[in-house]
């Protein structure tokens, strides 16, 4: 499979002096395209911390982040901005949809920030919400969703871009666990393809069913990487 | 840019509320600060009406003349000087002075006699109606048909009427360029019939007019009559002379500086305050924004903009105000001095813009604060 993402030798801490807290310790690890990838570990574990330097949001202390062979923290503040927009969609675990706007132009924010033309990116919008099964709802504000229905908001917004790592935040904390599985499956059936690959931050042992590997962390530490169930299919 | 800014107007404009009290902020400002810097520049205007009316390029007066109601009368002498005065083309006496009218009603009103040089009349008002050369005749005078023309009863040709125990006869109607300050109808007639019906001190020329040969020759003029004694000015040195007074010696500049500055403070207080909330409670989704993939210019973009297009919504707005309230005001009191300048009008924007970027400012540093990580951790 052809890799994604390579991490290597990733470290992050805060503070200094006695008050450094190590957060991530030395990790390394690669992602590959065509896979479901899970971080998981208990609260604390340095997850989130770890999601965040490989997806080009948090730099780190050390180590580095490789992508087609370039280390992506040798990147310009604007060449990082650059690489999240045009090769990361983030699900965020709050969804951090827009209020103000209507359905169809949150999804469309990724397509405006790639400079193209409102109208054209509204269109571009509708598909993806089309493929979320949300395309009756276009022009409803999000707030009029239910918790489900902005999930998909947000992961049509996700991969509206056209991202070829797609990161996903704690996807079930905020909805019931029927609803969940559902949209992980979803998520496993419609969104992942051979040109993606899909990082999930969860600590909902209901989806690692879906999963092609899950990696544990604890204390910062990396402690393995295991086959997921569905690392066969 | 286009689809970042739409966003930006989209999220200012959909916030109702907030949006509503922005405008409601920057408007009353705007419409304080233009009301009440139009109504000093219709005060200063008008203080200035005699000077604008008449019209003579250059004036020789008392050097202790503020204002041109309060004239202090110069010698005979002085006029001879004047006109001896290399440069100078030529140089009349002006009369002015206030006088008491009884109208066929029986009643007084007050009124401001100007006495315009027998020979030439120099300064003389533009008539709607009637002769200028019946000014010669006896007892005329010309009334000027302003916002206090209505006080002396709306007068006609032919209209008599009495000035302290003499006979005065209306032989014409002019029209000025401004009104006066004092809330009085102005007469004209001739030099010697206003020293004659008016009680006088022992010199009576308030003013002389002068016309000098050229441009040039004026630092020449104003510097013999300064060796007279006396002070010669031209028009606007002597508008801004006028003007000084009324700012730096009464209460008058003061007061409207100060109620400018609190217009500015009231306006950036309700505009700043809700700006900032504003951007609170959008800054998680600027951060989600940043984590996508927008770069901190473009969010900094976003909010000028914002700021922005709020003061001039609210600009427009606030003078939109203040000019229906100025124009119902003046239909209402023909006398109302205000008067919406350029002036004022790009002293109010200048104000403007400060509250928007001192807005903007708070705004930006917020945004840029924000790291997408932050929206990660919750």
């Amino acid at each position: 499979m052809e890799t994604a993402v390579n991490a290597q030798g990733l470290s992050k801490w805060f503070g200094e002096g006695e008050a450094r807290t190590m957060a991530v310790r030395d990790v390394s690890f690669e992602a590959y395209l065509g896979e479901m990838l899970y971080i998981v570990g208990p609260s604390g574990s340095g997850k989130t911390t770890l999601l965040s330097m490989i997806s080009g949001i948090l730099r780190p202390n050390a180590g580095k982040v490789m992508v087609e062979g370039s280390d992506i923290w040798s990147l310009s503040n604007d060449g990082i901005a650059e690489f999240r927009l045009n090769r990361v969609g983030f699900v965020f675990q709050d969804y951090h949809l827009f209020p103000r706007l209507t359905t169809v132009e949150n999804v469309a924010i990724p397509l405006i920030l790639k400079k193209k033309a409102w109208s054209e990116a509204v269109d571009v919008a509708m598909q993806y919400l089309e493929i979320v099964g949300l395309r009756e709802r276009a022009d409803l504000p999000p707030v009029k969703l239910s918790g489900g229905e902005q999930q998909r908001v947000a992961i049509a917004r996700a991969i509206a871009g056209k991202p070829d790592l797609l990161i996903f935040d704690e996807p079930t904390a905020s909805l019931d666990g029927d609803t969940g599985r559902k949209i992980v499956s979803f998520v496993k059936e419609n969104i992942l393809n051979e040109q993606r690959c899909i990082i999930i931050v969860t600590h909902d042992s209901r989806i690692y069913e879906y999963a092609d590997r899950i990696m544990k962390m604890e204390d910062g530490v990396l402690k393995g990487i295991a086959n997921g169930a569905n690392h066969e299919k | 840019m286009k689809g970042i800014l739409k966003i930006a107007f989209k999220l200012l404009v959909n916030d109702k509320g907030k949006f509503a009290a922005l405008l409601v902020g920057i408007t009353f400002a705007v419409f304080l600060i233009v009301m009440m810097t139009s109504m000093f520049s219709g005060i200063l205007k008008r203080s200035s009406a005699t000077v604008l009316n008449v019209g003579a390029k250059v004036w020789v007066m008392d050097p202790a003349v503020n204002t041109v109601a309060n004239s202090i009368p110069m010698p005979d002498y002085v006029l001879d000087a004047v006109r001896s005065i290399d440069g100078v083309k030529y140089a009349v006496p002006l009369y002015s002075g206030g006088a008491q009218v009884k109208l066929s009603s029986g009643l007084y009103q007050s009124v401001t006699v100007l006495g315009l040089d027998d020979a030439t009349l120099y300064g003389r008002p533009r008539l709607l109606s009637g002769n200028m050369e019946d000014i010669y005749a006896e007892n005329a005078f010309v009334v000027v048909k302003d916002a206090e023309f209505r006080k002396l009863d709306n007068p006609k040709i032919g209209t008599e009427f009495d000035i302290n125990d003499h006979k005065g006869v209306v032989v014409g109607i002019a029209k000025v360029t401004t009104s006066g300050l004092f809330g009085v109808p102005t007469l004209y007639t001739t030099y010697s019939r206003a020293v004659t019906y008016i009680p006088s001190t022992r010199f009576t020329t308030a003013y002389i007019l002068v016309e000098p040969k050229s441009e040039a020759a004026i630092p020449h003029i104003e510097n013999e009559v300064r060796k007279l004694g006396y002070q010669a000015l031209t028009k606007d040195e002597f508008i801004a002379k006028i003007s000084d007074f009324y700012k730096y010696q009464t209460g008058l500049g003061t007061n409207v500086m100060l109620m400018t500055i609190i217009s500015f403070i009231v306006g950036l207080s309700i505009s700043g305050q809700t700006f900032y909330t504003f951007i609170l409670e959008n800054l998680e989704k600027f951060g989600a924004l940043k984590a996508i993939g927008s770069k901190g210019r473009e969010l900094v973009f976003m909010i000028l903009f914002q700021a922005s297009f709020t003061a001039l919504a609210g600009y427009g707005l606030g003078v939109g105000l203040a000019t229906v309230i100025i124009t119902l005001a003046r239909l209402r009191l023909p006398s109302y001095a205000a008067q919406i300048t350029y002036l004022n009008l790009g002293f109010a924007f200048v104000m403007v813009l400060v509250i928007a970027a001192i807005s903007s400012y708070i705004g930006v540093r917020k945004v840029l604060r924000i790291e997408p990580f932050d929206i990660f951790r919750g």
